[in-house]
């Protein structure tokens, strides 16, 4: 403990302003605070503090996406495997995955950060941790086959125009992630939809083997469109299924769904009304004979609970006020079937409908704050007659 | 008539040495000093000067822009020292008390409302009168809608009223019975205070109110009795003030002696004193301290006090004088990921909930985690138990947007009402200083 506290204080004056190194006084700044806790006390107000803060906050979101993680490293090398007909073991399937995914989690980090420590040098502000999330989420939810190069472009527009501009994690307007992913769908949709996308085709380091560029493989969602449905249930739900890396898993994130329910970083107004919403949607569609999906099916394939558990929740872009959160679910969940059932082009409508409903949060808000607005006017009113 | 106010949002805290029920006495000796900002939104003009010779209950210091609302000495004796601070603000008036204490006396046969504003206005005691909106001492010329008190508090350590009432029981009445000549008093208890303080508010509208903290703020029991509108405005008291006024009318004098808790876990033995106001801390603190550096020493208690130190006087609304350790010595490696079992949270990422509400915590003065723009929604809100949407007010200050303030209900609040807010922000945002700003702001422009 006394050894990383002597480095820092022996480095801090080179940082410092008129030092050597003071264009990374954020950099060092950034790392002091995640080594030690900051000893700093506080002028005014409150003598003293609860232990939670923003790091300890976004570190609970990052380890609740674990399962979901793991669980896509696994996957990825399962379908890799299954369609290159392999035989292998878990860890071999694993290791696999891990050396698929672990590019693009590196690669994500290294941009987005690179641009939060900028910003931060820059505004002389600290470093704020929204990112650890975003950069993990990122990887997740695009198909493996992304290109790295890609996923950095998309990282860099989405960080810089959907958060920093705005004025940083707390005040941004739409979810990060998901922009960044829009961003890909739209620029670059045919390396983020279709066939060709969800099963990773070379052999890495001499596990799995190449596959011919012409095989292809559809997510179950997509083959609603053209016939029936190959996976079973059984495999829906474990997660055994192409997909993005880690929307695949139900089970994987319903893990992390309970530790951001137990720790409250998650509204589970939010999280249950999404639910709610896409199932009651479903039902209907399935009723009127739109869908051949159960209504269960629809919540369990494709983005649905990925997006529902790690992506409507983000505080920061969902709606504020409590009753809002139900409203906001509820829309969430009905958009996304009704993007998937209505639309003939694209299987899924998951991250449409929470960017749709980021861009309706403050509307909904507004709403109940205004309530509380008139009924102070009219009290005042009432009183001074 | 007594009615029942069940609160169900706020958060109660126990920390580290909590004052025994039990008393001594501070012998009148030293200086003592009068500090100016303890009545917040008063512009200070002395009336004395260096080595002047003063009675307790003659003034030290007039308002400005009011002259007949003044600020009385506690003790007797000769002025030793008008500090001032930059640009000649006055900080202090120090008097030296001297070894007998003598008193200005007043006559008390006041009966209308006038004559018992005269009487307060004359002998100091209007000061401690706090209006809101705004959260400032009261102008006498306004006529407010109430009066509201109340009995209790549920900040960590704070002062309990039933103790300090003991033997006093009369006075409360008389002080109480004069405020209703002025206004309707409107009194907040806790439950276990119902059977034994009820019965001396006749004068009053009791209102039990259960609930954690801030249930004992002043402003809790407007906002779900009363709400203040705009342009009206209600006065606001501390209970122990409303002694100090039964005081002067049943003995004619100034008797501005509070029974306070001097607590925290830095003090050995943490207990009640008897004391005048503006008494040396330094005294206050004799031989009951475990250490002297790096600790923090605040004049109230650790939510809502003021830093101070072991040169201070104690604050003329104090009702406590809290010692915690300051934690500027703690090096704590990775303390945003590890289970940090004796910190306190309520975030459920900590174990703090299943150590059960008994548990007595020893926290220090460290921010433990930095400034951040507002992450969580809804955060403040769980601990402002009032029909205010906090977080939008926060932004409508932060923002400067006079009309959504007023919109969103800052008349109706005080600094004091978002300290639990403030403990609990993952985003670590300085709330009362913010809320102070834009009621100070609000009160420029408006």
């Amino acid at each position: 403990m006394n050894f990383i506290k002597k480095t820092f204080d022996k480095a801090r004056p080179a940082f410092n302003e008129g030092g050597k190194l003071k264009s990374l006084r954020s950099v060092f700044e950034g790392f002091e605070s995640f080594l030690l806790v900051p000893n700093a006390t506080s002028q005014s107000g409150v003598s003293i503090h609860d232990a939670i803060d923003s790091k300890r906050i976004m570190s609970m979101v990052v380890i609740a996406l674990m399962p979901a993680m793991l669980f896509g490293m696994y996957n990825i090398g399962y379908q890799h495997y299954m369609a290159a007909g392999l035989q292998g073991g878990l860890m071999e399937m694993f290791s696999y995955g891990l050396l698929a995914l672990l590019p693009k989690i590196v690669v994500s980090y290294v941009v987005g950060l690179g641009i939060e420590f900028v910003v931060a040098q820059y505004k002389h502000e600290e470093i704020q941790e929204g990112y650890l999330v975003t950069g993990l989420i990122v990887p997740l939810i695009l198909p493996i086959n992304c290109p790295l190069w890609m996923m950095a472009v998309a990282i860099a527009f989405a960080v810089i125009f959907a958060k920093e501009i705005f004025g940083g994690t707390g005040m941004n307007i739409f979810n990060v992630a998901l922009i960044a992913r829009a961003f890909l769908f739209f620029s670059y949709s045919s390396k983020m939809t279709g066939d060709d996308v969800w099963v990773a085709k070379e052999s890495i380091l001499g596990l799995g083997k190449d596959l011919p560029d012409s095989f292809t493989c559809a997510t179950p969602l997509a083959e609603v469109g053209s016939g029936n449905v190959t996976a079973s249930l059984n495999d829906i739900i474990v997660g055994l299924i192409p997909g993005s890396v880690g929307e695949t898993s139900v089970v994987a994130i319903a893990l992390g769904a309970v530790l951001l329910l137990w720790t409250g970083i998650a509204s589970w107004k939010t999280m249950l009304s999404v639910f709610v919403g896409g199932g009651l949607t479903a039902a209907l569609f399935h009723a009127t004979g739109s869908t051949p999906l159960e209504w269960y099916e629809h919540l369990v394939l494709g983005g649905f609970c990925f997006g529902a558990v790690f992506m409507a929740t983000d505080p920061v872009t969902s709606a504020r006020t409590e009753g809002g959160k139900y409203i906001y679910g509820l829309l969430i969940g009905v958009i996304a079937v009704l993007v998937r059932v209505l639309n003939p082009g694209y299987p899924e409508g998951m991250m449409l409908a929470i960017l749709f409903m980021n861009l309706f949060a403050p509307l909904i808000d507004y709403c109940f704050v205004q309530r509380n607005i008139s009924h102070r006017t009219k009290r005042a009113k009432a009183n001074n007659r | 008539m007594i009615r029942h106010i069940k609160l169900k949002k706020g958060l109660d805290l126990r920390l580290k040495g909590q004052a025994a029920l039990s008393f001594s006495t501070l012998p009148v000796e030293g200086t003592y000093s009068v500090m100016p900002d303890d009545f917040y939104g008063f512009k200070p003009r002395p009336v004395v000067k260096e080595g002047d010779s003063i009675k307790a209950g003659e003034p030290l210091f007039v308002s400005k822009d009011c002259p007949e609302l003044k600020v009385v000495s506690p003790v007797s004796g000769h002025v030793s020292a008008i500090v001032r601070g930059e640009r000649r603000r006055l900080l202090s008036i120090n008097v030296e008390a001297s070894a007998q204490q003598e008193h200005k006396s007043f006559s008390c046969s006041a009966a209308t409302a006038d004559d018992i504003k005269s009487l307060l206005l004359e002998a100091g005691l209007f000061a401690f009168i706090r209006q809101r909106p705004f959260d400032i001492v009261a102008n006498p010329q306004d006529t407010p809608k109430g009066i509201f008190v109340t009995a209790f508090s549920k900040m960590p350590l704070a002062q309990d009223f039933s103790f300090a009432l003991k033997s006093e029981e009369e006075h409360l009445k008389a002080g109480i019975k004069a405020l209703s000549t002025i206004a309707k008093v409107s009194v907040g208890i806790s439950p276990e205070q119902e059977e034994t303080l009820a019965p001396l508010l006749d004068d009053a509208d009791v209102y039990v109110i259960s609930g954690p903290n801030p249930a004992g703020n002043v402003g809790v029991l407007i906002n779900h009795t009363d709400p203040i509108n705009k342009g009206e405005v209600v006065w606001t008291l501390g209970a122990e003030e409303v002694l100090f006024i039964g005081r002067l009318l049943k003995e004619g004098k100034v008797d501005l002696t509070r029974t306070l808790a001097v607590a925290g876990a830095e003090v050995k033995k943490p207990a009640y004193v008897k004391t005048l106001i503006g008494a040396p801390i330094s005294a206050l603190l004799k031989d009951n301290l475990h250490r002297t550096e790096h600790i923090r020493i605040i004049n109230g208690n650790p939510l809502v006090g003021i830093k101070t130190d072991i040169n201070g006087h104690l604050s003329a609304r104090a009702t406590e004088l809290t010692v915690i350790p300051e934690g500027d010595d703690r090096d704590e490696i990775l303390g945003w990921i590890m289970p940090r079992l004796n910190d306190f949270s309520t975030n459920r990422s900590y174990f703090s909930w299943l150590q059960g509400r008994k548990k007595i915590y020893n926290l220090d003065a460290r921010i433990k985690g930095g400034e951040r723009h507002i992450i969580m929604s809804g955060e403040y809100d769980r601990y402002l138990p009032m029909d205010i949407y906090a977080g939008y007010l926060i932004k409508a200050i932060l923002t400067a947007d006079l009309d959504r303030m007023e919109a969103l209900g800052i008349y109706e609040v005080a600094p004091e009402d978002f300290a639990v807010a403030e403990f609990a922000d993952s985003s670590k945002l300085e709330l009362q200083r913010i809320v102070r700003q834009g009621l100070d702001l609000l009160r420029k422009e408006g």
